[in-house]
């Protein structure tokens, strides 16, 4: 009986030894980084690679030493690409998990749920998300890296000015991505005094439509074709333009700008232009291109540890990161407010995506040469400026 | 008679506003507060479509709909034109009354299945036009909702408020405002139960024919607890809408409607204490299975079967059953 007692009595002396140590050696409090991402449901192909990415880097920065001397943390969940359990998670990070900065937001719609709050918080807010409202007007604690539809719009309308056109026909989905990115031509051609003469839509749900390309090609004067979707949608338009022998200059968004997509149009892709990432072409881009370095790297390393292929989301989950990691080294502290600030005013950041210069009127710090136009040549991408 | 009913009603009664005082206990911080304010606000809204499918056992699967309707109509009110919340959240409740009487009145003629794929395709109708009409609802990117405000007093989560000289945060006052909206929700819908209209929709639910052969007005009591549904779905809509400080079309989605039938069937139908269980049930689970993280919606899954399989009846009259059958054998075993 004593001598079970007594295994046991050094049994905890064992354990406590143990934890004092473990204590000791985790003084240093760690990094809360909190993240709500749409790993699962509809959004996956968004939430899945930016989780990844996340997870691979938080660990490699803890092996490394950390930030400050401080571990890193990363706390996620999934919104499943619902905006009010985005809503829900962002306040469970902000209120229980008492995060230091979050990075995350899959979708638009994820991502302005969870504004509001995070506004009142004040906690500093990266967004993965695309749209131009995220950051437009400027959020004091809100901002973003993935490009802007409205700097997609641009970069598509100047080269299409470059090749002489000035009349364009529009297609566009009525999804979240496709109005807004529709909104967003229509500002800009004005702008840039081009005319948007035909100007026709598609529901997510469409498999067929010959109808409205039909419609585009019967308009008088249109010399290029731009459609702005997301999902299944563009591919299908896209073979419906081949099978209609459009002979047009044709343009897709950044949205479908990923391998799956090349996979889905096929044949049919061939010729079309879109803005995108430099990550779709690493090898070609040339070697004075500051970008090159970190956009090898990070495919490299991305495509190692996952075994899969790498894609431009993660690489907004990237950026979202080491912008994150930037500004708390800037700062010397976590204390939010010093945070946000220096974000403000990171300059010269070279990422994935582009080189982020941020300011206090501009969160989002990417301007539209960040894109690359690309065209589809021998069913690859191919860079051509 | 009258008066045992009363004291019974009473005692139900009086247990949740115990429970809903105690709950404070255990909250150890303001998300837990946002939680419970939450499951209060959606649990009243279970109880009034509880009255529609455990008593007037018709099915409604797009009471999020409604929800939804009210949250926008409260939203745009207080938000774009700058009406104070109580006449926005009354003036939505009528309007939303309005709109299921009218679309309730033919629907409602329908029976069983049909009547269900009647309602499945008013929540649609409503979602698509909350999706669509950018220019009013912000479209599937959701719109800002301003705070809940009276006479210039604003409620907001962020706020802090002095209640008898105690310092208490903006979620704690959500809190105890959604318990009391909860009790007012309970004590009205146990009242209605009880009333002759409850008992003229208990006939209906037994059987319509015995009913209408026994005098019964079938059709208008059926359109009178539609209609007194959806104005507690659209109350309860707009209540969410200021919690939540953010509405996206989701909140009229045809994912929330299932969630408010499951919760109903799941609680217990046809028992307005069980349909509030069901909403805990089914608020908490997702938060607690965050942690399991690729497994979550496999283990949610897993709980709705074993609960629907070993629990038909729903949670808490199993557990009621299963606690006065307890009670009874051990008093036996006495005498």
């Amino acid at each position: 009986m004593l001598k079970i007692m007594m295994r046991r009595a050094r049994k905890c002396a064992v354990v406590a030894a143990a934890g004092l140590m473990m204590m000791s050696a985790q003084a240093a409090e760690p990094i809360k980084i909190g993240s709500f991402l749409s790993i699962t449901g509809p959004a996956s192909f968004l939430g899945d690679p930016e989780l990844k990415t996340l997870e691979m880097y938080v660990e490699k920065i803890n092996e490394e030493g950390g930030v400050l001397g401080r571990p890193l943390e990363l706390i996620h969940y999934d919104d499943v690409g619902n905006a009010s359990s985005a809503r829900n998670f962002a306040s469970r990070l902000i209120r229980s998990d008492r995060v230091d900065i979050i990075v995350g937001g899959s979708t638009t719609g994820a991502t302005m749920a969870a504004v509001p709050l995070i506004e009142q918080a004040q906690v500093p807010f990266i967004s993965l998300a695309g749209a131009v409202v995220i950051t437009t007007p400027v959020k004091k604690w809100v901002f973003k890296t993935p490009q802007s539809d409205r700097m997609a719009a641009e970069r598509i309308l100047t080269d299409m000015k470059d090749r002489g056109v000035s009349k364009i026909g529009l297609i566009s989905g009525t999804g979240g991505f496709g109005s807004s990115g529709r909104t967003q031509t229509l500002e800009v051609a004005e702008q840039m005094g081009m005319e948007v003469v035909a100007d026709v839509t598609y529901s997510g749900s469409d498999t067929d439509m010959t109808a409205q390309l039909t419609n585009i090609r019967n308009t008088k004067g249109v010399e290029a074709v731009l459609n702005f979707g997301f999902g299944q949608g563009p591919a299908i338009v896209t073979r419906n333009y081949a099978q209609l022998g459009m002979e047009l200059p044709f343009y897709q968004s950044h949205g479908v700008a990923s391998d799956s997509f090349l996979e889905l149009a096929g044949s049919s892709a061939e010729g079309l232009r879109l803005p995108a990432s430099p990550l779709l072409v690493p090898d070609s881009l040339p070697d004075n291109d500051p970008q090159k370095e970190v956009v090898q790297n990070y495919k490299a390393e991305y495509e190692a540890r996952w075994d899969s292929k790498v894609s431009t989301f993660g690489a907004y989950a990237y950026d979202g990161l080491m912008l994150a990691v930037r500004a708390i080294e800037e700062a010397g502290s976590t204390d939010p407010e010093a945070v946000r600030e220096a974000l403000e005013n990171i300059k010269g950041y070279v990422g994935v995506t582009g080189e982020f210069n941020m300011s206090p009127d501009d969160h989002n710090g990417l301007d539209a040469d960040s894109f690359r136009m690309l065209e589809v040549q021998n069913g690859e991408w191919n860079l051509i400026n | 008679m009258l008066n045992r009913f009363m004291q019974s009603r009473l005692r139900g009664l009086m247990v949740l506003a115990l429970i809903l005082i105690i709950i404070p206990a255990f909250l150890s911080n303001p998300f837990h507060y946002e939680l419970a304010t939450q499951i209060a606000i959606i649990g009243a809204t279970v109880v009034g479509l509880n009255l529609l499918v455990g008593f007037a056992g018709q099915i409604s699967l797009g009471h999020a709909g409604f929800f939804g309707l009210g949250a926008y109509f409260t939203g745009i009110a207080t938000g774009t034109y700058g009406w104070p919340s109580v006449p926005a959240l009354l003036v939505g409740a009528i309007v939303v009354g309005i709109i299921a009487w009218v679309v309730g009145r033919p629907i409602l003629r329908l029976k069983g299945h049909y009547l269900s794929m009647a309602t499945l395709a008013v929540g649609f109708i409503i979602a698509i036009i909350l999706n669509n009409e950018r220019a009013i609802t912000g479209g599937p990117d959701g719109m800002p909702v301003p705070a809940f405000e009276v006479f210039g007093w604003e409620l907001s989560s962020f706020g802090t408020y002095s209640l008898f000289g105690l310092e208490i945060s903006g979620v704690q006052a959500w809190y105890m405002f959604a318990s009391g909206v909860l009790l007012l929700a309970v004590w009205f819908a146990l009242n209605l139960i009880e009333s002759p209209i409850g008992r003229a929709l208990r006939s209906v639910h037994g059987s319509e024919v015995a009913a209408s052969v026994v005098g019964v007005d079938t059709a208008k009591y059926k359109s009178l607890v539609f209609v007194i549904s959806a104005i507690y779905a659209s109350l309860m809509g707009g209540l969410y809408a200021h919690f939540q400080g953010f509405i996206t079309p989701a909140v009229a989605s045809f994912e929330f409607s299932i969630l408010f039938i499951t919760m109903v069937v799941l609680g217990g139908m046809g028992s307005t204490f069980g349909v509030i269980l069901g909403a805990v049930v089914l608020k908490l689970l997702p938060q607690v299975l965050a942690d399991f993280q690729e497994l979550e919606t496999v283990m949610f899954g897993l709980i709705l079967m074993l609960t629907m399989i070993f629990m038909p009846k729903g949670l808490l009259p199993t557990l009621t059953a299963a606690v006065s059958k307890r009670l009874r054998k051990k008093t036996g075993g006495k005498a």
